[in-house]
């Protein structure tokens, strides 16, 4: 296996792998709340209870499950590529690749934007699939809806291009998050304070820039 | 042979190196002394291609490295070895990994021949234990003898230590002496070392070089340093009360 595949591939579970359980925790605790207060705001009887399921998928499909995992992501993925590439800068570990002639860009930053290119949409699905079913599990624990009725409306009215969409907004993002955070990390000057200054940079500026393509996004493709 | 001529290098309204010019012999140690903070590191990252001077010239056997083609400077690059002030290992691989790395990177030797290879330089450098340890569970001196030997893993022209012994017990830093000066005669290496080490500098300077805020004050060999009327190398060198009072 060559040397730039594996690095992708450590990459991978670095990124993607080391982020599942926190994905699954959000996801699926939003999916119930979501499906919670959807039913505490349908009043009315003339409303038909499969309304809920169709508003818990359409929400996380389009929304919920790439927007907000992926600004659980750029805290979590963000601040570790920053944070480690600021601490092999000021350690001169940057400056060692340079002088072995090694393109230390390429070496370090480029697996890490294709492994989060790979991996962001593999968590974005997990968290789709998560979302709904924590909504199915808190919908009918709570007596809010009865399975048949929300499966029903899971697929009542489905439109596959919202998973087109999802997967679109969930690549962009990772390739924002990515690099923003790879550019944080890897111009990082000074000592450990200005590598913890970078890491808080690298969060609030991805996703600043997550939000801002998700709008743009919508704009453009919906 | 390493030529530098007239390193030029500032820091906003700060000079840090002026106009400075030197020659390393190949097969020579030579050494660049002076105090905290008067830019030896910095010079040497301008030798290095890390810092790019804003005026002079850095010739490695004519070549010119700051303003060559991008294969003249690789093929420069993949001739030298770099230890660093504070080791630099890479903090995700172990000791023998990172021995291994530049093998690894830029050869294609088959894997049982790196592996000989770099055991071989940790050997040298006392490490052949510590090979599966983490940069993070060994001592700052055992860092800096890792680094050396991934500097030399790969057979290198050139080679440059900054402070070598720093932060190592007298004895182990004597070894480290004998190690650099073995291989650099062996190998017939130009090796270029900083160093504040007066003990360093009286075994292992063949030829040094003495800065003082950022200027060349003094030049010559470890048998005429003690005769110099430089005023700032003596202040430097009689630091020292035992050898202030040789000289008394
Ligand atoms: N990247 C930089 N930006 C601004 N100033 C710098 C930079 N690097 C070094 N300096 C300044 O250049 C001067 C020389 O630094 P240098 O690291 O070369 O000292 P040194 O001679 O190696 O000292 P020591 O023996 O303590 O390692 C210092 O005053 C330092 O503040
Ligand atoms: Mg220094």
């Amino acid at each position: 296996m060559g040397v730039y595949s594996k690095l992708v591939l450590d990459e991978c579970i670095q990124i993607g792998i080391n982020s599942v359980f926190i994905v699954s925790i959000v996801s699926t605790f939003i999916g119930a709340v979501t499906c919670v207060q959807t039913a505490y705001n349908l009043v009315s009887p003339l409303v038909p209870l499969t309304i809920i399921a169709v508003i818990v998928r359409d929400s996380t499909i389009l929304e919920l499950a790439p927007t907000i995992t992926c600004v659980v992501l750029s805290g979590k993925v963000g601040s570790n590529i920053a944070g480690g590439l600021g601490t092999m800068r000021i350690t001169e570990q940057i400056d060692a690749l340079e002088v072995m002639g090694i393109n230390s860009s390429s070496y370090l930053v480029l697996p890490k934007v294709l492994a989060s290119m790979i991996t962001f949409p593999m968590l974005v699905i997990l968290a789709g699939f998560l979302s709904i079913y924590g909504g199915y599990i808190a919908g009918t624990a709570a007596d809010i809806i009865t399975p048949e009725d929300y499966i029903s409306g899971l697929r009542s009215d489905f439109k596959p291009f919202s998973i087109t969409f999802a997967l679109i907004k969930s690549v962009v993002f990772a390739f924002l998050i990515s690099t923003i955070s790879s550019f944080k990390g890897y111009y990082t000057a000074g000592g450990a304070l200005e590598v913890g200054q970078a890491s808080t940079a690298a969060v609030t500026n991805s996703c600043i820039a997550v939000l801002a393509a998700d709008f743009l996004l919508a704009q453009l493709l919906l | 042979m390493i030529e530098i001529k007239n390193i030029q290098k500032t820091f906003g309204e700060r000079t840090i190196l002026s106009g400075i010019s030197g020659k390393f012999l190949p097969g020579d140690t030579s050494l660049i002394i002076g105090g905290s903070g008067t830019g030896k590191s910095v010079l040497l990252k301008c030798m290095i291609g890390l810092i790019k001077p804003e005026e002079g010239q850095v010739l490695y056997d004519g070549r010119d490295f700051l303003t060559g083609d991008e294969d003249t400077q690789k093929a420069i690059r993949r001739e030298m070895g770099v230890l660093f002030q504070g080791g630099a290992l890479f903090d995700s691989k172990t000791v023998l990994e990172n021995v291994r790395f530049p093998l690894d990177m830029l050869t294609n030797m088959p894997t049982s021949e790196k592996m000989e290879r770099a055991q071989f330089c940790l050997q040298r450098v006392g490490l052949e234990n510590a090979a599966d340890r983490m940069p993070s569970e060994i001592s700052g001196g055992m860092k800096k003898r890792v680094g050396i030997a991934r500097a030399i893993v790969m057979n290198p022209k050139y080679l440059f230590c900054d402070e070598p012994n720093s932060g190592l017990d007298p004895l182990t830093s004597i070894k480290i002496d004998e190690l650099i000066r073995e291989i650099t005669d062996e190998f017939k290496i130009t090796t270029v070392v900083i160093t504040h080490d007066m003990n360093s500098m009286m075994e292992i300077g063949e030829k040094i070089m003495f800065l003082y805020q950022g200027k060349k004050m003094w030049e010559g060999t470890s048998s005429t340093i003690t005769q110099s009327n430089v005023a700032e190398l003596n202040e430097f060198i009689y630091a020292n009360k035992l050898l202030r009072d040789t000289k008394a």
